[in-house]
C-alpha cells in the first residue's frame, strides 16, 4: 500500500513530507530527480520509477509533483487515482494547490492526509466526509476559533461514512433548494493537413450542484439516451436502473460533484465547429517563412463559437513573427517559440486571420517539422453530440426544488496538423 | 458595534499572520526550549498552538524528537484536535523512545473503551502504527475487541489495524489469533468492513505464499461480491483484486461472476475499471467461445479502455502498458479502435512511446493505411526518440503485414529523401530488417540507399549498410569500392561496424572472387593483426582458414541461406503473457515482467496461470469433452525463471524445523531435484553407492538423544530435538562476542549447505575435495532470448568460482558477454571479466569459469545465500537469481584452536543455535570428519557419549563470522543430529 508521500515544488525543493507506515528517508527522491533531470520537459517524468527497494509514482499537478513511495505490489493506477483525489481537496480546502497554500496550511494538511490514508489504505476521500472531520479553513473560522478556542476537528463520526449512501451526510437543510445541471462536452480532434478529420471524439460530463433539503432521489432522463454507451458513473447512480431504462436514478451528494462522464467515439457523430485554412511555409535558401491562417465555422448548428484561442508551436529556427490579425491580439514568445493568438468570437460574415511573415535565422536551412496548430473554443447552449435531458424528477421531499440544465461545448485536444 | 467592527478589522489583518505559516517562524532563543514552555503551559490554547509548531516542524523533516515527553503529557486531552496532533507525533517518534512510549499507552487503552466511536477507532488506529514492540502487547486486548466492537467504522479501523500488527510482529497476530478473527469480517454485514478485511488479509498473504488465509469458496465469493457493490471505491479495487484469484468452479460460475462484475466498468475511477477488466479477462478464458455471452462481454471491454486513454497522462501511461497486454492476448478486442491510439503532438513523450507499439500490435491489412500515413506524419515531428521509433515502426509493419510492404518501403524512401540525418539511418536500419524478411524483394531501393553512404554515422545503421551491400554484392556493380571506403577508418569504427564489414567483405570476395582477392587479404590482417577485439580476430581467423581449406564449405557457410525473420519479435513469451494477464493493473503489468521479478514484493507471490475453459486446456487429458478449440491448449508450461525464483523462496519460508514429508528417496535423483528444498535434499541421502535406502524414518519426533547428556559444554541446551532436524549450526563472532544481530535468515541456507555437504558425505567417501553441488538452469532460455545460462558454484584451491554453461539456443550468434552481481549478503563480486572469447553461435554451449571475490558491497539478502545476477550479451541484458551453497564461503583457516572452540561454545547464546537432523547418512564419523574437512569444515574434537560420536566442528566464513557445529553420529542409526 502507499508507504509516504513526499511533495516537491518545480524547483525541486521536497517541502513536504507524510509516512503512513515506518519513515522512509526522503533521499528517495534523487531516484524521481535523476528521472527529472533526463526529461526533457517537466511533463515528461515518468509516472512510475523504479528504485532498487521502492517505486515511485508521481503526478504533476499545478507544478507541484506528488510523488508516493510504495513498497508492495500495489495497482499504479490505484496511487494515481488516490494522488489526484489528495489534489482535489487540497484545492477544494484551501481554493488553489499550490505550494503556498500547503505550507499556510500545513496542520490542516497533515490532519487531512492522516484522515485521507491508514496504514496505507484509504479511509475517507469524498470531500463531504473530511469536511465534517476537518473543517475547511476560512479567514472567519480562523478568527472564531482563535477568539472562543474551539477547533477545526469534528468531533462526532461522520454520519456518511457508514450509511449505505456514504456520498450524502443527514440532515442536510437549505432555505432555497436548487438542483443545477452542466452538461460541458470537450471535443478532441486530429484534424490533417487536407483539412479532414482523423479522429474526433466527444469527451462529456454531467457536473451537478444539488442543493436540496434531506434526502431527495433525483432521477435524470435524457431524449437521446442511445448517445450514451461509454459512460462512467459517480457511484450515487444506480446503474441496474441504467442498465434497464437508461435512466439516471440517484441520492445526490451534497453540493458540486460529477454525476457521470461519457465518451462518444463514433465519428459521425462528431461535429468539427471550425475549419481552418493554413498556409505555413518555410522556402529552401531563404530566411524568410510565410504565415497564413484563416478560421471560419463549420458545423455550429446556428450557434457562435467564441473564446478562440489558437496556439502553435513554432519550428525552433524561427526567430520572429511579424503578423497582422484581423481581430484579436497575438503574442510570439521568442524563447519556447509559442505563438498564441487570441481570436475572440468568430463573426461568419467576416473571418478572422492572421497573417503575416516570421523570420528565420541566418543561414538556418529550412525547418523540419511542421507545426500543430492547437485550437480552443467555446459554444455555449449546445452540446455538440446532441445529447439533450428529457426532465429531471424528484421522490422523497416534499418542497419543489429549483432546477437548471446548462450546455456547453469546449474543444479539448483539438489539433490541426499543417 | 463600532467596537466589534474595530476587533474585526485588526483580526482581519492579523488573519495574514494567521495562517499555518507563522508556525514556521523561529526566534533566536532556541525553538526547542520555547515549545517545550509552551507545552507545559496551563492553558489550552497555548499548548495546542504549541502541538502545532511540533508537528509544522516534523512536517518539514526537523527532528523535534526531543520534545517527546512533553508532547505525550498534552495527550490526555478532550479536546480531539489536540488528541489527533499529539497521535500524530506519537506515530512519527515512538520509534525512537520506545521507553517513553509506554507512557502514552494507559490512555489508548482507555480511549479504546470511549463511548465515541470516533475516538475508539482513532485509538485502535493509532496504536497499530507505532511500531514498538513493547506497545504491541497492549494493543491485542483492545484490538480484540474492536474487532468485534458495535460500531462497523471501528471494525473497520480494527481489521488494518491486524495487517499493521501483522508487518510488526507476524507470530504475535498468529498466536492471538487475529487471522481467523479477520477472516470472519469478511461476512460482515458492513460492505465496508468486508473490503477492509479483504484488503488486509491480501496484504497478509503476499508476506505469507502459502497460508490459506484467502480461502475462496463459492459461499465468500457471494458475499464478496455483494460487497462489491456497496462499498466505497478503493473497498471495490481490493475486492476484485482478490476475485481476479479465485478459480472458478465452472462456466457457469464464471459466467456468472463476469456478469456481476461487469457493472464495475462503468465506475468513474480508473483504478476500479482496471481491476474489473483483470477479473474479467481473467474468467473470460473459462467461457466457451460460442457462447453469445462470451462476444458480448468482448465487446463490453472496449469502450471502458478506450475511456481510460481520455484520462490525465500518468493514467493513460498505466492503461496502455495493460492494453498492450490485453491485444497481445485477445486482439478482437481493440481491433476497430485504431484511431484512439493516435499521438496527438503534445501527449508527453512516455504516452506516445506506448501508443506507437500498440498502432503496431494492432495494425491489419484492413487499417494499414491509416497507420502509414500517421506514421509518416510522426517521422516529422520534433522529438528525435519519437522520430526514430516511428520510422522503426514503420518497418515493424512492413514485416508484420505482408501486404503493406511494398507501402512500408516506398513510405520510408519517401523519408530517406526527406535527408534528415537520424531518420535517414533509421530508415537504413529497417530496411535491412526488411529485405531479411523478404528477400530478392525490394533491391531495388539499394541504389537509392547508396547515395547515403557518407551521411550514415551510426554504428547501428553503418552496419546494416555494410550487411546490404555484402549480402546483395553480386547486384551493385561498385560493391568493392563502397566496402573499400569503409575500409579505411577501419580501427575507428566500432566492433559492430568492424564484424560487419568483416563478413561483408568475405562475402563480396565469395561472389565476385577474381576482384577482390586484395580487398579480402587487407580485411583479414586488418582483424586477426592489427587488432585487440579477440571477437573480430577470432572471426578473421575462422574465415581465413575457411577460405584457404575449403572454399567451397567457406561458400556453405558464409553464404546459408539464412532463417527469415520472425514476424514479430517483440511479442512477450506465452507463459509469461498468461501470468501477465493475471496481473493486470499491479506493477508487474507496467513493467511487462513476473512479480517475482520484483524483489522486494514478491515474498512468495504464487504464480497464478490462465485457466482455460474445460474444453480447451489439457487436451491430454480430457480429449472426450474437447470442442473445436482443442487448438487452443496452453503452450506447455515450461519453469520459468519465476517459478525457480518462486520454489527457492518458497523453500526459504519452509522453517528447517517442519516435518516435511521426505519423499521415497530414489538412487540417482540428485540430478532432478535441484533445489534446496530440505525435503528435495533428505532424499538425496539415499544415492547410488549405497543399497536402496533404510526405512526412511519420516516423523521421528524424538531424537534418540535425550537433552542434556552432553556434559562438557555446560551451558550448551541441545534442546527440542523434534521433527527432521540436522545438524546443529550455532553461531558466534569473532571469539565468543556474539554478533548483534544474526540475521536469523542464517540458519535456513546453512541447514541446506550442509545437507549438501551430507549429500556427498552420503556419496561412497571416494572424492575427496570440496562438495559441488551440480548445475541448476539458473536462466532458461526462454527468458532470455535463447540465451541458457546453468551453472555452479565450487571452492577450488581457496578460490570461489562460478562455474557456468551457456548455451546459445537461439537463431543469432551471441557475443559482447559480461556480467555483474547485485549487492549481497557476502559481498561477492566477479574477480575479472567474464571470459567468454568467442562469440556463441546457435545451438553451441560454452563453458565458463568465473573467479569470485568477497570484497564486493554487502547487502543481506532473503535468502541469505540468494545471489542476483545480470548477464549482458549483444542481445539483451538479462537477470536471473541463484543461490549458492554456503559451503564455498567457507575458509581454509577455519580451524579454531580447541580451547578457543571451548570457550566460544560457552558464549553463544540460546538465540543464535539451532539445530538440524540429516538422514540416512551412511557413514562412520571418521568418514564424515574427513569427507568435510575437504570442504573447510573443520573437526576439532571427537568425543564418544553412549554409543554415539560427537563431532565437534567449526568453520569461518569469508567474512569472518565463524560457525561452530555439533555432530552426532550414532552408531549403526544413520541418522546425524
Amino acid at each position: 500500500m502507499i508507504h509516504s508521500l513526499f511533495l516537491i515544488n518545480s524547483s525541486g525543493d521536497i517541502f513536504l513530507e507524510k509516512h503512513w507506515k515506518s519513515v522512509v528517508s526522503r533521499s528517495v527522491c534523487d531516484y524521481f530527480f535523476e528521472a527529472q533531470e533526463r526529461a526533457t520537459e517537466p511533463e515528461n517524468v515518468p509516472p512510475v520509477i523504479p528504485t532498487p527497494h521502492h517505486y515511485l509514482i508521481s503526478v504533476l499537478r499545478h507544478r507541484i509533483y506528488f510523488v508516493a513511495v510504495i513498497q508492495s505490489e500495489v495497482p499504479p493506477l490505484f496511487v494515481i487515482e488516490f494522488l489526484h483525489r489528495v489534489v482535489d481537496t487540497f484545492q477544494d480546502y484551501f481554493g488553489v494547490c499550490t505550494e503556498a497554500a500547503i505550507k499556510d496550511n500545513v496542520v490542516v494538511v497533515y490532519e487531512l492526509l492522516e484522515e485521507m490514508l491508514d496504514n496505507g489504505f484509504p479511509l475517507a476521500t469524498e470531500s463531504n466526509i473530511l469536511k465534517e472531520l476537518i473543517k475547511p479553513p476560512t479567514i472567519l473560522r480562523t478568527m472564531v476559533n482563535t477568539i472562543t478556542g474551539s477547533t477545526n476537528v469534528g468531533e462526532q463520526l461522520p454520519t456518511g461514512q457508514l450509511s449505505v449512501v456514504p456520498w450524502r451526510r443527514t440532515g442536510v437543510k437549505y432555505t432555497n433548494n436548487e438542483a443545477y445541471f452542466d452538461v460541458v462536452e470537450e471535443i478532441d480532434a486530429i484534424i490533417d493537413k487536407s483539412g479532414s478529420t482523423i479522429t474526433a471524439e466527444i469527451q462529456g460530463v454531467i457536473d451537478a450542484c444539488v442543493k436540496l433539503t434531506g434526502m431527495p432521489d433525483l432521477t435524470l432522463s435524457f431524449m437521446n439516451p442511445r448517445l450514451l454507451d461509454d459512460v462512467s458513473f459517480h457511484p450515487c447512480v444506480r446503474f441496474k436502473r441504467w442498465e434497464a431504462e437508461r435512466i439516471l436514478s440517484f441520492i445526490p451528494p451534497d453540493g458540486n460533484f460529477r454525476l457521470l462522464s461519457y465518451h462518444v467515439s463514433s465519428q459521425n457523430l462528431v461535429a468539427i465547429p471550425v475549419y481552418v485554412k493554413h498556409n505555413i511555409s518555410f522556402r529552401e535558401g531563404s530566411s524568410q517563412g510565410r504565415f497564413d491562417l484563416t478560421l471560419g465555422p463549420k458545423q455550429t448548428m446556428g450557434k457562435s463559437v467564441e473564446a478562440v484561442l489558437v496556439s502553435s508551436q513554432l519550428p525552433r529556427g524561427v526567430l520572429t513573427a511579424n503578423l497582422n490579425p484581423s481581430q484579436g491580439t497575438y503574442t510570439f514568445d521568442p524563447v519556447t517559440k509559442m505563438l498564441t493568438w487570441d481570436v475572440g468570437k468568430i463573426n461568419p460574415q467576416k473571418l478572422p486571420s492572421l497573417k503575416g511573415t516570421m523570420s528565420l535565422q541566418a543561414g538556418a536551412s529550412k525547418p523540419d517539422e511542421n507545426p500543430s496548430i492547437n485550437i480552443q473554443l467555446k459554444i455555449q447552449q449546445m452540446a455538440i453530440s446532441g445529447l439533450k435531458v428529457n426532465r429531471l424528477d424528484m421522490y422523497g421531499e416534499k418542497y419543489k426544488p429549483f432546477k437548471g440544465i446548462k450546455y456547453m461545448t469546449k474543444a479539448g485536444k483539438f489539433q490541426v496538423r499543417t | 458595534m463600532q467596537e466589534w467592527a474595530n476587533q474585526l478589522c485588526e483580526n482581519r489583518q492579523f488573519g495574514s499572520k494567521m495562517t499555518d505559516s507563522k508556525y514556521f517562524t523561529t526566534t533566536k532563543k532556541g525553538e526547542i526550549f520555547e515549545l517545550k514552555a509552551e507545552l507545559n503551559s496551563d492553558k489550552k490554547e497555548k499548548k495546542k498552538e504549541a502541538v502545532k509548531k511540533v508537528i509544522a516542524s516534523m512536517t518539514v523533516g526537523k527532528d523535534v524528537s526531543a520534545l517527546f515527553p512533553d508532547v505525550v503529557n498534552c495527550m490526555q486531552t478532550d479536546n480531539l484536535e489536540l488528541k489527533k496532533l499529539v497521535y500524530l507525533y506519537l506515530m512519527n517518534y515512538a520509534k525512537s523512545q520506545p521507553d517513553m512510549a509506554i507512557m502514552a499507552v494507559n490512555t489508548f487503552v482507555k480511549d479504546c473503551e470511549d463511548l465515541n466511536p470516533l475516538i475508539r477507532a482513532l485509538a485502535v488506529r493509532t496504536m497499530g502504527c507505532i511500531r514498538v514492540d513493547k506497545i504491541t502487547e497492549y494493543l491485542c486486548e483492545p484490538l480484540r475487541k474492536c474487532l468485534k466492537d458495535e460500531d462497523p467504522y471501528v471494525r473497520k479501523t480494527a481489521a488494518v489495524c491486524v495487517a499493521k500488527l501483522h508487518d510488526i510482529n507476524a507470530q504475535l497476530v498468529e498466536d492471538q489469533g487475529f487471522l481467523d478473527t479477520l477472516k470472519d469480517l469478511i461476512s460482515d454485514s458492513n460492505p465496508m468492513v468486508v473490503a477492509n478485511a479483504v484488503a488486509a488479509l491480501s496484504e497478509i498473504a503476499e508476506s505469507h505464499p502459502n497460508s490459506n488465509l484467502l480461502d475462496l469458496n463459492p459461499q465468500t465469493i457471494n458475499k464478496l461480491l455483494t460487497a462489491l457493490n456497496e462499498c466505497t471505491e478503493w473497498g471495490q479495487i481490493f475486492i476484485l483484486d482478490c476475485l481476479a484469484n479465485y478459480s472458478p468452479r465452472d462456466d457457469r460460475e464464471s459466467q456468472s461472476i463476469c456478469e456481476r462484475v461487469t457493472p464495475r466498468l462503468s465506475h468513474a475511477n480508473s483504478a476500479v475499471v482496471l481491476s474489473a477488466v483483470k477479473v474479467l479477462m481473467k474468467f473470460m478464458e473459462m467461457l466457451p467461445k460460442d457462447l453469445d455471452y462470451y462476444g458480448t462481454l468482448l465487446k463490453k471491454l472496449a469502450p471502458p479502455l478506450v475511456t481510460l486513454l481520455s484520462a490525465e497522462p500518468e493514467l493513460q501511461y498505466v492503461a496502455l502498458r495493460n492494453i498492450n497486454l490485453i491485444v497481445q492476448r485477445r486482439p478482437e478486442i481493440l481491433k476497430h479502435e485504431m484511431k484512439v491510439f493516435f499521438v496527438k503532438y503534445n501527449d508527453p513523450i512516455y504516452v506516445k512511446l506506448e501508443k506507437l507499439d500498440i498502432m503496431i500490435r494492432l495494425a491489419s491489412q484492413a487499417n494499414i493505411a491509416q497507420v502509414l500515413a500517421e506514421l509518416k506524419e510522426y517521422a516529422t515531428e520534433v522529438d528525435v526518440d519519437f522520430v526514430r521509433k516511428a520510422v522503426r515502426a514503420i518497418g515493424r509493419c512492413a514485416i508484420k503485414v505482408e501486404q503493406s510492404a511494398e507501402r512500408c518501403v516506398s513510405t520510408l524512401l519517401d523519408l530517406i529523401q526527406t535527408k534528415v540525418n537520424y531518420v535517414v539511418q533509421e530508415a537504413i536500419v529497417v530496411i535491412k530488417d526488411i529485405f531479411r524478411k523478404y528477400p530478392n524483394k525490394y533491391e531495388s531501393v539499394i541504389a537509392t540507399l547508396c547515395e547515403h553512404l557518407e551521411s550514415l554515422d551510426e554504428p547501428e545503421a553503418r552496419a546494416a549498410m555494410i550487411w546490404i551491400v555484402g549480402e546483395y554484392a553480386e547486384r551493385i556493380d561498385n560493391a568493392d569500392e563502397l566496402l573499400e571506403s569503409f575500409l579505411e577508418g577501419f580501427h575507428d569504427e566500432s566492433t559492430q561496424v568492424q564484424l560487419q564489414l568483416l563478413t561483408a567483405i568475405v562475402k563480396l570476395f565469395l561472389k565476385k572472387p577474381t576482384e577482390t582477392q586484395e580487398l579480402v587479404q587487407q580485411v583479414l590482417s586488418l582483424a586477426t593483426q592489427d587488432s585487440d577485439n579477440p571477437d573480430l580476430r577470432d572471426r578473421g581467423y575462422i574465415y581465413w582458414r575457411l577460405l584457404s581449406t575449403d572454399p567451397v564449405a567457406a561458400k556453405e557457410v558464409v553464404l546459408a541461406e539464412k532463417p527469415l525473420i520472425s514476424e514479430e519479435t517483440d511479442l512477450i513469451e506465452p507463459t509469461l503473457l498468461e501470468e501477465l494477464i493475471c496481473h493486470i493493473g499491479t506493477l508487474a503489468s507496467v513493467y511487462h515482467k513476473p512479480p517475482s521479478a520484483f524483489v522486494e514484493g514478491s515474498r512468495g507471490v504464487q504464480h497464478k496461470r490462465l485457466t482455460s475453459s474445460a474444453g480447451s486446456g489439457e487436451s491430454v487429458e480430457s480429449p472426450d469433452t474437447g470442442s473445436a478449440a482443442v487448438s487452443e491448449a496452453p503452450p506447455t508450461v515450461i519453469p520459468s525463471q519465476g517459478d525457480l525464483l518462486g520454489d527457492l523462496l518458497n523453500l526459504d519460508l519452509t522453517p528447517p524445523t517442519s516435518t516435511g514429508p521426505p519423499p521415497a528417496a530414489a538412487p540417482g535423483m540428485q540430478l532432478g531435484a535441484m533445489d534446496l528444498l530440505g525435503g528435495g535434499l533428505d532424499s538425496l541421502m539415499g544415492d547410488e553407492s549405497e543399497p536402496p535406502p533404510i526405512p526412511l524414518r519420516t516423523d521421528t519426533p524424538q531424537s534418540p538423544q535425550p537433552p542434556h547428556q552432553s556434559p562438557s559444554p555446560p551451558d550448551y541446551s541441545p534442546t527440542e530435538l523434534g521433527g527432521d532436524i540436522g545438524g546443529s549450526p550455532a553461531m558466534g563472532a569473532g571469539f565468543g562476542a556474539p554478533p548483534a544481530a544474526m540475521p536469523a535468515s542464517f540458519n535456513a541456507p546453512i541447514s541446506g549447505g550442509l545437507d549438501d555437504l551430507f549429500d556427498l558425505g552420503g556419496g561412497g567417501g571416494m572424492t575427496m575435495g570440496t562438495y559441488i553441488p551440480p548445475k541448476t538452469v539458473w536462466l532458461p532460455a526462454m527468458k532470455a532470448k535463447g540465451l541458457e545460462i546453468s551453472g555452479t558454484f565450487v571452492r577450488r584451491s581457496g578460490v570461489i568460482q562460478m562455474e557456468m554453461t551457456l548455451n546459445n539456443k537461439a537463431m543469432s550468434v551471441m557475443s559482447d558477454f559480461a556480467i555483474q552481481f547485485n549487492r549481497n549478503s557476502f559481498g561477492l563480486a566477479p574477480a575479472g571479466p567474464l571470459q567468454i572469447l568467442t562469440p556463441i553461435s546457435p545451438n553451441q554451449s560454452i563453458e565458463a569459469a568465473l573467479p569470485l571475490s568477497t570484497v564486493g558491497p554487502v547487502m543481506k539478502m532473503e535468502p541469505l545465500n540468494n545471489l542476483q545476477v545480470a548477464v549482458k550479451n549483444n542481445i539483451d541484458v538479462f537477470y536471473f537469481s541463484c543461490q549458492y551453497p554456503i559451503s564455498m564461503l567457507f575458509l581454509e583457516d577455519g580451524k579454531m584452536e580447541r580451547q578457543v572452540f571451548l570457550a566460544t561454545w560457552k558464549d553463544i547464546p540460546n538465540e543464535n543455535e539451532s539445530q538440524f537432523q540429516i538422514k540416512d547418512c551412511h557413514l562412520n564419523s571418521d568418514a564424515a570428519s574427513n569427507k568435510l574437512q575437504g570442504s573447510n569444515i573443520f573437526t576439532i574434537a571427537k568425543r564418544t557419549v553412549e554409543g554415539q560420536d560427537m563431532l565437534y566442528q567449526s568453520m569461518k566464513l569469508t567474512n569472518g563470522i565463524w560457525v561452530l557445529a555439533e555432530l552426532r553420529v550414532q552408531a549403526g542409526n544413520p541418522n546425524y543430529t
